[in-house]
């Protein structure tokens, strides 16, 4: 892919805030317009513009992980909320309030179900990476497809060092 | 009612997990000592149970509940009743010693490089389901932990996944149990619901009496005979003999195959007056115990021959839970106890020769005896125990299973039948017996050209030895002081069927059970004088079709039709694809609504001219979509449509849709900008247009009926009824803390829903890249690699597994 340097400068200047935005929409969701799937869209967004200013490499140093464990790091954040309710003593998925006044900053109020949100959060931003990871790349460059198996920080070192690759 | 520890099995059961979790991890630093962390789970389980047992034993279990889903009945209920201690020292208690064990038999040994915190971690999970299987108070629970010792199974059988055989043996032990447990589920629901609960111990002392329950009774057999290895489903238990010794010690003859005896058990005192239940259970159990004697008598691998034998001894405990009597279950418990101290015993004396010699090969192994007294004189008492021999506790369970059958109240050739082919079993055991002990410990000076092993190899290490040499010695002792396992054993019968008390002892004086002991060692050593013609035979007549043969067929034939299946419905084409799912979405909701008295009209077209102006330009976009030749100007259109609609949502009032809309939308048109590089600018314009027709009148008529249905679900709501977005608001801000009452909406009130939905999500997303992936290695692009293997390696289905069976499993256990 071509770079442009008006529309790289552009994308480093714009990815950080539309990712805060992001995270504003996130974290506000519970009472005004956002959630988890808006902000996660929000965020993928962001990744898009810093996919069209820098290719897949760039979106790769921002999040070094294989979309795979992205997307379920996600479930598995969203499925623990749900049991965390559990071991509480309520039913599954059970939401809970907590309220706490530090000195200065007023009332803090936490909802449980934030966590679950932030699941669905991560979730849509890695279906987002991994369209990248495989359409962006792949017409990007036919020779190279990132193949499911040899991606960077795709091989993992056992302990003794020996690269292990899962097949 | 709830005791004062309510939560401690339950915390005990997750205390399994918790380990299993971490164990991977600790498993770096700890190597193979990580199986003693492991064994802290199952200690403290024994610990518990040995605190509490002295209530327990009194007739008060300890009950524990957790709501999972209360809506609909669903709660983690555990319940430790007297039977339950007898199974947890089982799981637990034989448990802790196969982790201990482990620690030696890792050591050294082939497996050594493997990656022990993955097997040690299955191991310890296993361990927990199995705790929660015999604690489980609640049919859906018990089935839920059935399934996930099915699935810790066929991950430890599986352990060495680079060998197909492993591969093949895994799958076939998982398609078996794991499809009888579906039928067992069906059994539970029919129970459940005739029976109003779910509760085993509810259900239990009130038994349902439908003719639904009784069809549901009969179908839990399926997921018992399945788990439990009964003719015709046992061929998965020697195969299981594929993972490390173990896991064949503790799931594959102390616990998991006892799953389904444990769910007999509990089953039979209520549901053996079920018409059908006594023949299928008392045949079931005495066909499996004859073949399973039979086959071992014809194995040459140590641990085979022991696999046959457990095969054999669970259709023994069939014969005797499956009475659903008093006395029978008394001398089933015990049986039960006895094969867990004897098998786990000779499945670690088997682990230690293949140790220690490398190989289980009876006729290859000799001089071991000489070689490792020690090892010989555990193996002979375990072994003793199996056959039935006095002064072992094997011998009492004999004894109290012929006295059941002596005096049994069933109908007229019952127990004659019973007895009969309990002698002939126990003959067939104690020859088998026999086998184990020349096969392991003797010299041989035959003339096999094979290379003999036994006679130099290292003598075990005193810890490797310690724990089934405590199984051994517990044996000796259980079987000379009897009375010592007498109140546990008469509070468990207790528990299951309400039997009077029945003391054991080694010494009845001249009864007729002790005649027939007599008889059974006599036939036994005959047996064994005339083991080379017998096995003779047994050649001739092998070789006919069996169980092994019908399994393959069956996978084959599912692979026949899923072949057709998929040629029918998966075409290949996208439009015919798209059109049967709209169409389908079409249809189907429009008859109903044509069966509407009234279609309520429109209150209003629009309620101002914005809501017109775009509404126009949206409907400009998707008929100017029709005749757009570009692709990239298509992709443009819908967008466009999509935005439209965006605005809609935000002159209506409704931020949060037109924000979702407005993303959805953008990140669409990226993808297909995406996607758009791969394709032609063009459509391709082919002179048949009927296609494209057919595309209008298919869009027209999902844009018609999305028209309808949504005046129509507007306007049909009852004016009496209250709208249920009141609720929902009420309830938004106090029930759960929050203003935005679509969010509270999605996370919390419809939490279970979206839960599912991400769970789409990701296996969507992960689907469309594997098929990117696969499609461009397709495509040759990108093989980087040259992998020949790996295909093989990858697919792990049904084919593959069907030719290893053939070829491997099937060659090696059946012949």
């Amino acid at each position: 892919m071509r770079s442009s340097l008006i529309l790289d400068t552009v994308t480093r200047g714009a990815f950080p805030l539309v990712l805060v935005f992001s995270l504003y929409l996130l974290f506000v969701g519970h009472n005004a317009p956002g959630g988890g799937f808006v902000g996660g869209l929000t965020a993928g967004a962001a990744f898009v513009l810093l996919y069209a200013g820098g290719g897949i490499q760039r979106v790769h140093e921002v999040v070094p992980m294989r979309y795979e464990n992205v997307l379920g790091a996600g479930l598995l954040l969203a499925g623990v909320t749900g049991l965390g309710s559990l071991v509480l003593g309520e039913p599954f998925l059970s939401s809970a309030i907590v309220k706490w006044h530090p000195p200065l900053l007023g009332e803090i109020k936490l909802v449980t179900v934030l966590f679950f949100d932030i699941g669905v959060y991560v979730i849509v931003v890695g279906m987002v990476i991994a369209l990248l990871t495989v359409l962006g790349a792949y017409g990007d460059d036919p020779d190279r497809m990132p193949s499911m198996v040899d991606r960077p920080a795709t091989t993992r070192r056992d302990r003794r060092g020996i690269r292990r690759t899962r097949q | 009612m709830e005791s004062k520890g309510y939560w401690v099995p339950i915390a005990l059961v997750a205390l399994h997990f918790v380990i299993a979790a971490i164990a991977p991890l600790g498993a770096r630093s700890l190597g193979r000592r990580i199986f003693y962390v492991c064994a802290v789970a199952p200690a403290a389980t024994a610990i518990w149970a040995a605190a509490a047992s002295p209530g327990i034993l009194e007739g008060r279990p300890v009950d524990a509940s957790l709501g999972w889903l209360p809506a609909i009945g669903l709660e983690i209920s555990l319940r430790v009743d007297a039977f339950a201690l007898v199974m947890i020292a089982l799981v637990s208690g034989i448990g802790t010693l196969i982790f201990v064990y482990s620690v030696s038999y890792f050591g050294h040994h082939a497996g050594t490089d493997r990656d022990l915190g993955r097997f040690a971690s299955r191991l310890t999970a296993f361990a927990g389901a199995m705790l929660g299987l015999v604690l489980a108070d609640n049919l859906l629970v018990l089935y839920v932990f059935w399934e996930l010792t099915s699935i810790t199974s066929y991950l430890l059988i599986g352990y060495e996944d680079e060998k197909g055989s492993a591969r093949a043996a895994a799958l076939q032990a998982l398609l078996i149990t794991a499809s009888g447990g579906l039928v067992m589920l069906a059994g539970f629901v029919l129970i459940g619901e005739a029976a109003g609960t779910y509760e085993i111990s509810a259900l239990l002392a009130n038994p349902p009496v439908t003719g639904l329950a009784a069809v549901g009774a009969l179908l839990t057999l399926a997921g018992a005979f399945t788990k439990s290895a009964q003719v015709p489903f046992h061929i998965w238990l020697p195969g299981a003999m594929a993972a490390p010794t173990p896991v064949s010690a503790y799931l594959h003859s102390a616990t998991m195959v006892k799953a389904g005896i444990y769910l007999i058990a509990r089953f039979a005192p209520v549901f053996a007056v079920v018409a059908g239940w006594r023949p299928l259970v008392l045949g079931v159990g005495l066909a499996t115990m004859l073949w399973g004697g039979l086959r071992a008598l014809r194995q040459h691998d140590l641990k085979l021959l022991l696999a046959y034998g457990t095969v054999s001894q669970l259709g023994f405990m069939m014969t005797l839970f499956g009475a659903g009597l008093g006395e029978a279950t008394h001398a089933a418990v015990v049986l039960l106890l006895a094969h867990a101290m004897f098998k786990a015993a000779l499945f670690m004396v088997a682990g230690v020769v293949d140790h220690q010699t490398h190989t289980r090969d009876i006729r290859r192994l000799s001089g071991v005896g000489r070689r490792m007294p020690a090892l010989a004189v555990v193996g002979t008492i375990a072994a003793m125990s199996m056959a039935g021999l006095p002064p072992l506790f094997g011998f009492i369970a004999k004894e109290g299973a012929y006295e059941t059958y002596l005096h049994a109240d069933l109908a007229a050739p019952w127990p004659t039948v019973m007895l009969i082919g309990l002698v002939a079993g126990s003959v067939l055991t104690f020859a088998y017996s026999y086998r184990f002990v020349w096969g392991a410990f003797a010299d041989k000076p035959m003339a096999r050209q094979r290379k003999q092993v036994g006679a130099s190899s290292p003598a075990p290490t005193w810890a490797f030895l310690a724990p089934p040499a405590l199984l051994a010695a517990l044996t000796v002792a259980t079987g000379i002081v009897p009375a010592s396992v007498d109140h546990l054993v008469n509070a468990a019968a207790q528990a299951l069927a309400g039997v009077e008390e029945i003391h054991l002892a080694l010494w009845h004086g001249f009864t007729l059970a002790l005649l027939l002991s007599m008889v059974t060692v006599g036939l036994g050593v005959g047996l064994v004088w005339v083991r080379e013609p017998f096995s003779a035979l047994q050649e001739r007549w092998g070789g006919w079709p069996g169980s092994q043969a019908a399994y393959e067929w069956s996978l084959r034939a599912l692979n026949v039709v899923s072949d057709r299946v998929t040629g029918v419905v998966q075409s290949g084409s996208l439009p015919v694809y798209l059109a049967v799912i709209l169409l389908t979405a079409v249809l189907l909701p429009s008859s109903a609504l044509l069966a509407l008295p009234r279609v309520p009209g429109p209150s209003a077209l629009a309620e101002n001219g914005a809501q017109l102006l775009v509404a126009a330009g949206i409907i400009v976009a998707a008929v100017s979509l029709i005749f757009s030749q570009r692709r990239f100007i298509s992709v443009f259109l819908m967008g466009s449509v999509g935005y439209g609609v965006a605005v809609l949502f935000v002159l209506q009032g409704a931020p949060d849709l037109a924000l979702t809309q407005f993303l959805i939308e953008t990140l669409s048109v990226v993808v297909f900008v995406l996607v758009l590089r791969f394709l032609p600018p063009r459509f391709s314009r082919r002179p048949w247009r009927l296609g494209q027709a057919m595309r209008v009148l298919t869009a027209g008529a999902v844009g018609a009926f999305v028209f309808f249905m949504a005046l129509i679900a507007g306007g049909s709501r009852p004016d009496s009824a209250t709208p249920v977005a009141e609720e929902f608001l009420a309830r938004s801000i106090e029930e759960a803390g929050g203003h935005n009452v679509v969010n509270v909406i999605l996370v919390d009130f419809r939490g279970y829903d979206t839960l599912g939905e991400i769970t789409v999500l990701v296996i969507a997303a992960l689907g469309v890249a594997a098929l990117v992936v696969a499609s461009a290695r397709r495509d040759g692009v990108a093989d980087t690699g040259d992998r020949p293997d790996e295909d093989r390696v990858d697919g792990t289905g049904p084919a593959d597994a069907r030719q290893e069976l053939g070829a491997q499993v099937g060659a090696e256990v059946e012949h």
